[in-house]
């Protein structure tokens, strides 16, 4: 692949895992870039928000006008946006028990914080996922939420006890678990190549 | 299905970088901790200052403070045990933290060992002042490492020589040849292994925050500019006159810490730091960093 036909990917650096997504973007042949002002988000092809804290980055997101810039890419262009556990709270519609916490509001589904416990309950399993064929995905859910509610145009791609942790709505993309911290690739690699290659200008 | 694994204790403390730990000792506090901006929180009985103030042995704190602290709040909660209190440990892994600071802020329970803290499943933070000390803390199972700086001074200088000292370290091992490696882990009195592996990637097999003194939004940018991927703010909040905006301006400071004309911003008409020790004055004594082996 030539230099130029590389996919330019943001991975939102408020706060969270941000190296660990970028070293991800890095082996998949991608061009990872830290977004921490309005004017980065003009540079990319797709968008990644990482685990971390979603009240901090929520906060964030509001101060630093970033959140509606992000929608207002959403609104314009489809920017493809991918979430991972915070990042999965920050893109959910509603926020169960705290509704009001900052956050974006594009993906049609309900979720549910800190839906394991604490960290004493967070864990580490195999997520089967139909769309990536029969070897299933390793997933860390590390004080994770999960996804208790989605609307008619969510698509859910993998469920872990009777719960949709990876599910997709046009070109947003969201999951429950740290694909970022594991070394199968799959999810990012979905993300790339059925969603931000698709929806990008060749 | 695994719990308590050593990817999920390291996974945690990736969670919080770049974002700022906050000392409470109430509920209102950590809500005004969370509030602002905090990734979590340290559920104290006292602040370092106070501690260092009214001296005499400082314990735990007690399991109700921290479990009104855990109800207050959604996001992470961390108790302090003392230095080789593993029964303290085990009561707070009981009581449902989210992560342990085996602490020198904390009078030592145990002057020659520290927590064997592979055998725990909720994670640990220590602090560290030198590479070695660091390794020896990663090699007993601490997922976090954090410089000591001085716990309660209100002052930088500490917490800046510890995560200098940390970084030239690393550095140098970088450049050392394989087969001076067993000496380097000798000197450190540090685990050959992790000896390696840092001779490898540059950096720390954990993340590595920073801790001990942080008073001001420029303290917090001063350290992240210095390879701190997160700060720890002890007194710092609690004991300034206006803790809401402090603890806002910091959170901002520890995102935006390589941007000056943020950091100016969120610096401006903050009322009183908290007041600061000159570390040279104080009795070798009264240093809370010697403690710890």
């Amino acid at each position: 692949m030539v230099a130029s036909a590389r996919l330019r990917i943001g991975v939102l650096a408020l706060q969270g895992d941000v190296d660990p997504h970028c070293a991800v973007l890095d082996r998949l042949g991608a061009l990872p870039s830290t977004i921490k002002s309005v004017g980065d988000l003009d540079r990319i092809d797709g968008l990644i928000l990482p685990g971390g804290e979603s009240t901090t980055i929520g906060l964030l997101l509001a101060k630093s006008g970033i959140g509606a810039a992000i929608r207002e890419h959403y609104r314009r262009r489809a920017l493809p946006l991918f979430g991972t556990c915070a990042g999965l709270i920050l893109l959910a519609k509603t926020i169960e028990e705290t509704p009001d916490q900052p956050h974006l509001g594009l993906l049609d589904v309900t979720v549910r914080r800190n839906a394991f416990g604490r960290q004493r309950d967070s864990c580490e399993t195999v997520v089967p996922v139909p769309l990536f064929g029969p070897e299933p995905l390793r997933a860390m859910f590390i004080r994770a939420p999960l996804i208790v509610g989605t609307g008619p145009n969510v698509e859910t791609l993998a469920r872990w006890r009777d719960h949709a942790v990876l599910v997709r709505e046009g070109s947003i993309l969201g999951s429950a678990f740290h694909p970022e911290l594991t070394n199968d690739e799959r999810v990012h690699r979905y993300f790339l190549d059925r969603i931000v290659t698709l929806r990008s200008p060749s | 299905m695994e719990q308590g694994t050593w990817k999920l204790k390291v996974g945690l403390a990736e969670m919080l970088k770049g974002g700022v730990i906050m000392d409470v000792t109430t509920p209102d506090q950590a809500r005004i901790a969370e509030e602002a901006g905090a990734v979590a929180v340290m559920a104290l009985e006292r602040v370092p200052a106070d501690i260092r103030a009214q001296g005499g042995v400082a314990r735990m704190a007690d399991p109700q403070i921290v479990k009104a602290i855990m109800a207050a709040v959604t996001i992470p909660v961390m108790a302090k045990c003392r230095i080789g209190h593993l029964a303290e440990a085990q009561v707070l892994q009981h009581l449902g933290v989210d992560f342990i600071d085996e602490s020198e802020v904390l009078t030592p329970a145990d002057d020659h060992y520290h927590v064997d803290k592979r055998v725990f499943t909720v994670p640990f933070v220590c602090g560290a002042r030198d590479l070695g000390e660091a390794l020896r803390r990663i090699g007993e199972g601490a997922a976090m490492i954090r410089t000591k700086g001085e716990a309660g001074s209100g002052n930088v200088v500490e917490a800046v020589r510890h995560l200098r000292q940390i970084v030239e370290q690393m550095r140098r091992l970088t450049v050392a040849p394989p087969e001076t490696l067993m000496a380097e882990a000798k000197a450190l009195g540090a685990p050959y292994e992790l000896v390696t592996e840092v001779a490898k990637t540059g950096k720390l097999p954990v993340p590595n925050f920073a801790a001990g003194g942080i008073a001001t939004p420029a303290d917090a940018a001063l350290l992240r500019q210095l390879g701190a991927e997160a700060v720890f703010v002890g007194s710092g909040i609690f004991k300034s006159l206006d803790p809401k905006a402090r603890a806002k301006a910091i959170v901002e400071a520890a995102t935006y810490y390589d941007q000056p004309d943020v950091v100016a911003r969120v610096s401006e008409n903050l009322p009183g730091a908290m007041d600061g020790l000159d570390i040279r004055k104080l009795d070798e004594k009264e240093l809370l960093q010697s403690r710890g082996w």
